[in-house]
């Protein structure tokens, strides 16, 4: 008898697929938050780091879709988006830093060059960092492959047993402000 | 030409550069790179203007801003700043973006040409001599042919060799071409063999402007002094004037000096002196009684310059002989006695603190 080969093909299929959405978030975010300081930046940063404190049952299912927020069809396109939340803050943490180490000066020099702003960021900014991202793919791509939730959502089809949506909603609650509070410590600025 | 005014984040200052090159001159933190990075568009000043080629670029007051891409102030930064990633080639064609095909490629030709880098061009800035890199950093600023240039600490940080080759390479620019020039110096060197003009600055002031012969020659005040470096500076007090002998007197800390007429001052003003070095004369005390102007003080320390001998005295008194002058003492002779003599031509007031 073949061994079967589906399971493999569909976790690669959707870890790629999480991966390349996350990237597409990530890499404009880590962006923003690394070159510009805007009001709100650091509860954005909260926001994109949830999905490291609750675990994925608490957010997917009660906040998205007990919530009503996101119609919730457990098939793999459900998978591959739940995947790609869970994979962001992690891409997200490991383009920042990649961007951050770009030297200033390199940006300022194509400036006064008379390059604008998507021209830097893509002919100067993603090639010196490109080592940082590549790592970031891989390393976002290994955590989508061998996330267990989004295929346990695929397999089991089921929804999970009731509970108060408003405890719930606390613990989001709490996560979040932690978040914000240590966005802010780890930046050096007060909330904004 | 441009005309600036720029008050941000605790710089505050006002001037205007024609072509060849203007030097900001101060110590670190008094403002330099804040200033070129404000006229360049890189940071964002609270108030003022900036008018390049009767073109406003920044005004506050009536929130015009120009991105940086908009005011073709082309920036050689401190560490230069060639692209990593791309060969000096290809560093040279970044700033055509836009221009026709041919253009673009005539232009490169031209200016690889001009500053010999025909054998480096295919290569990585990492890949050729360090003289390449500064002729490269150059060529590039130039080659779009921008209204300004900015460059940061030029001279910072490079060995003897190459210092010559960047004063050649900028001498070259500013003889060729008519361009403005704004350049961050943190040496006296890089201002006299550079600049036409220089800006004195302190904690984001402007002390002093001028060409740096005359604002090294009569500096403002002492602390201007004290920022270009200048050495034996003594309060005094003035405690005779004669205009008949055109002398006067100036009492110092332990001693009396005679020096030239000071018109404009009278007696008992409080009055700083400066004496450069190189002017005092120096020798050993034989124990003769000091003629005028001769100071008897204690030698502490002697240290040779490249085409001197500096030394030190008690009371802050510097003096700098020629090798020949300065027979080492032997070693068993502990008289560290000196004279000094401040030759009356040599001394110079400035103005009260």
């Amino acid at each position: 008898m073949p061994p079967d080969w589906s399971p493999l093909w569909l976790s690669l299929r959707y870890a790629g697929l999480a991966t390349l959405l996350a990237i597409l978030v990530a890499l404009p975010l880590g962006w923003l938050l690394e070159r510009r300081r805007f009001t709100g930046s650091n509860l954005l940063n909260a926001a994109v780091n949830l999905p490291l404190v609750l675990p994925p049952a608490v957010l997917v299912y009660y906040l998205l879709a007990r919530l009503g927020l996101w119609p919730l069809h457990f098939n793999w396109h459900t998978a591959t988006g739940v995947s790609a939340i869970y994979t962001l803050p992690l891409l997200l943490r490991l383009t920042w830093p990649g961007l951050a180490a770009v030297d200033h000066s390199f940006e300022n020099a194509a400036r006064g060059l008379g390059a604008g702003e998507w021209r830097i960021f893509w002919r100067i900014t993603l090639p010196l960092a490109w080592r940082a991202l590549f790592g970031a793919v891989l390393a976002g791509f290994a955590r989508a492959f061998v996330d267990f939730f989004a295929t346990a959502l695929v397999a089991a089809n089921t929804a999970y047993g009731a509970g108060s949506v408003w405890l719930i909603l606390l613990v989001a609650a709490a996560s979040m402000a932690a978040l914000y509070v240590g966005s802010w410590v780890w930046r050096g600025q007060a909330p904004a | 030409m441009i005309q600036a005014r720029l008050a941000a984040h605790g710089v505050d200052v006002e001037f205007q550069a024609g072509s060849g090159i203007t030097a900001l001159f101060g110590a670190a933190g008094a403002g330099k790179t804040l200033i070129l990075d404000a006229i360049a568009g890189f940071v964002t000043p609270a108030s003022g203007r900036v008018i390049l080629d009767d073109k406003i670029v920044f005004d506050a007051a009536s929130r015009v801003n120009l991105p940086p891409r908009s005011r073709h102030c082309a920036y050689v930064a401190r560490h230069w700043a060639l692209f990593p990633h791309m060969s000096v080639h290809d560093n040279l064609l970044f700033p055509l973006a836009g221009l026709p095909r041919l253009e673009r490629h005539r232009r490169v030709k031209e200016m690889l040409e001009r500053f010999t880098l025909q054998e480096a061009a295919p290569r990585r800035p990492h890949e050729v001599s360090p003289a390449e890199r500064l002729r490269a950093t150059v060529a590039r600023a130039l080659i779009g042919e921008p209204k300004l240039l900015l460059v940061d600490e030029p001279a910072a940080g490079l060995d003897i060799a190459l210092r010559a080759e960047w004063y050649k390479i900028l001498r070259l620019v500013r003889d060729e071409t008519s361009l403005p020039m704004l350049l961050a110096a943190r040496d006296p060197e890089t201002c006299f063999e550079l600049a036409r003009n220089m800006l004195l600055l302190d904690g984001g002031r402007i002390l002093q402007s001028g060409p740096p012969r005359k604002v090294f020659d009569q500096p403002v005040g002492v602390e201007a002094a004290r920022l270009l470096g200048i050495r034996n500076l003594f309060p005094a007090e003035i405690v005779a004037l004669d205009p008949g002998r055109n002398t006067s007197r100036l009492r110092l800390e332990n001693f009396e000096l005679t020096g030239p007429y000071l018109p404009g001052r009278l007696r008992g003003d409080r009055v700083w002196l400066c004496v450069e070095p190189g002017r005092l004369l120096a020798a050993p005390h034989d124990g003769a009684k000091p003629s005028m102007n001769q100071v008897a003080a204690r030698l502490e320390r002697a240290s040779e310059t490249p085409d001197a001998v500096r030394l030190e005295f008690a009371g802050g008194i510097v003096a700098e002989i020629a090798r020949r002058d300065f027979e080492p003492q032997p070693k068993d002779n502990d008289n560290k006695e000196w004279l000094v003599e401040f030759p009356p031509n040599a001394l110079r007031v400035l103005g009260c603190p």
